[in-house]
């Protein structure tokens, strides 16, 4: 099972610039790497990365975009990324990364700002 | 007051005296900063995935008897100190064993479960899981007359050279510590941060599958996984790396 | 210490294969040098996870802000590193990342502004090579 570890804090002051970081569990296979038996491993990259958030009492909302990435096979096995928000309202930061072989993984964190 | 500071005085006095008299050094301090900052930073420690994974599976119940770690051991965090005292003589399996085996001890004769496979990233995990309990805890190896025949054996094949390479674990890790192989400086060999994530790896591995690397390095035939000569060197490691603190799960070039 | 070796574009000549790299993402968007500042330790012991940060001088309010921020390195099998989407809630232009460096090569960070125009810091690392390479 795919693991990812988020951290956002729980609170924030309203307007305070938070830090924002995510790392998933994958191997980020470039395609040009070759077995011990001389085959070439075929590639296996996580390519879409986003951040949203969905102010809270609009949970049916899909939510703004915060943050988005499209990665390449020079982004390290077990992508880290950290990137900032201004903390406007409390609400749930949601989290997806989509990839090769149909990988999709998904994180939600809530968030209350004061 | 003039009596605490001289008391103070005298206390860095002394840890500087064995400081200096300590010539010993993890893995950690012959890195660069960046690879020093992955390590130290939970929120990036790649490590921590695993960890995850391994703290989840100390909760679920497994096997016949469906029996989790809890279900015994109760919290993870009970497992404090535990890590830093394997290798140690098992009286159930009747020899020296290291922390995975235990692991995969309990899994057959507590959970009636089938042993991790090598290598498993879940066993893995849940190996990292434990021994980041003993995080900042000395390396503690039990003082046990079989442990220390173990020990011994494992100094003897620290000390033997192999390979078409010729060359022992202490031609490299003793004499030429501190010394530059490539790009990386080669380190003294105290396993204090296992099961590592390794940037040459891109993932968790255990000890012995670091002294098998040694092993291909050197164009010598690697011990099996699970063989009495690994856990022997392992013990003997142990020994060596005695008081140094635990600093699980760390990060390597 | 890091921003003593690193030397930014002003002392280096752009790659030949950064260029036109830059030019596609500025998209006819005229590119200049400065406003970005390319975080990245000029001596690298590992290619396989090097840390990068990428900061813009931006409000980011909806009237000025950084849409979008590009990495491109030279000398890897393929040039594209990543490219990320900004937005004004972030409150802040910056993005860090790990990456991987196969050998020794300048890299570049693009930062393009909602009105079109772009910023960009060139820098150049030097990468050892490792020793005791399994698989």
């Amino acid at each position: 099972m795919t693991r990812a570890l988020v951290t956002v804090p729980k609170t924030a002051k309203r307007g305070e610039i938070i830090e924002i970081r995510a790392v998933v569990q994958h191997p980020m296979e470039t395609g040009y790497r070759r077995s011990s038996e001389g085959d070439l491993l075929p590639r296996d990259l996580i390519r879409k990365f986003s951040c949203r958030f969905v102010e809270s009492g609009n949970a049916n909302d899909t939510g703004a975009m915060v943050f988005a990435a499209t990665l390449h096979a020079a982004i390290a096995a077990n992508p880290y990324l950290s990137f900032n928000l201004r903390a406007a309202s409390s609400g749930t930061l949601v989290f997806n990364w989509e990839g090769d072989n149909g990988f999709s993984h998904r994180e939600q964190v809530a968030m209350t700002v004061a | 007051m003039w009596r605490t500071s001289v008391a103070t005085v005298m206390l860095f006095a002394l840890m500087s005296l064995t400081q200096a008299q300590d010539a010993r050094k993890s893995g950690f301090d012959f890195m660069r900063p960046a690879t020093q900052a992955l390590q130290m930073d939970d929120t990036q420690n790649p490590g921590m995935l695993w960890v995850k994974d391994g703290q989840m599976t100390w909760a679920q119940k497994d096997g016949a008897a469906n029996k989790s770690c809890t279900d015994c051991h109760g919290d993870i965090n009970r497992m404090r100190g535990v890590a830093a005292r394997y290798p140690q003589y098992s009286l159930v399996a009747k020899r020296v064993i290291n922390l995975g085996q235990q692991i995969n001890q309990c899994r057959t004769t507590q959970q009636q479960a089938k042993v991790w496979p090598t290598e498993h990233p879940t066993f893995l995990g849940l190996e990292a899981a434990i021994t980041m309990e003993s995080r900042g805890q000395p390396v503690t190896p039990p003082s046990q007359p079989l442990l220390a025949d173990a020990q011994k054996r494992g100094e003897t094949l620290f000390n033997q050279r192999i390979g078409q390479v010729d060359l022992s674990c202490r031609d490299c890790h003793d004499s030429l510590a501190g010394k530059r192989l490539g790009g990386n400086t080669i380190p003294q060999a105290h396993p204090t941060g296992y099961p590592i994530y390794r940037l040459e790896w891109q993932s968790v591995g255990s000890l012995q599958r670091r002294l098998r690397g040694c092993m291909t390095a050197v164009r010598a035939e690697p011990y099996p996984y699970g063989s009495t000569e690994l856990v022997d060197l392992e013990a003997y490691l142990a020994m060596r790396a005695a008081g140094m603190r635990l600093e699980s799960p760390g990060v390597r070039p | 210490m890091a921003s003593v070796i690193v030397r930014p574009v002003s002392a280096l000549t752009q790659s030949d294969v950064l260029t036109p790299l830059v030019k596609a993402y500025a998209a006819g968007g005229v590119v200049r040098e400065g406003r970005v500042k390319f975080d990245i330790a000029p001596l690298v012991d590992n290619g396989n996870s090097v840390p990068i940060e990428v900061t813009v001088e931006s409000p980011m309010t909806q009237a000025q802000h950084v849409v979008g921020i590009a990495i491109f390195n030279e000398k890897n099998p393929q040039n594209q590193v990543a490219e990320f989407t900004l937005s004004p809630l972030a409150g802040r232009a910056r993005v860090a990342a790990r990456i991987r460096l196969a050998l020794s090569q300048q890299l570049v960070a693009v930062a393009k502004m909602n009105d079109g125009s772009c910023w960009m810091q060139t820098v150049e690392v030097l990468v050892t090579i490792a020793s005791c390479i399994e698989e």
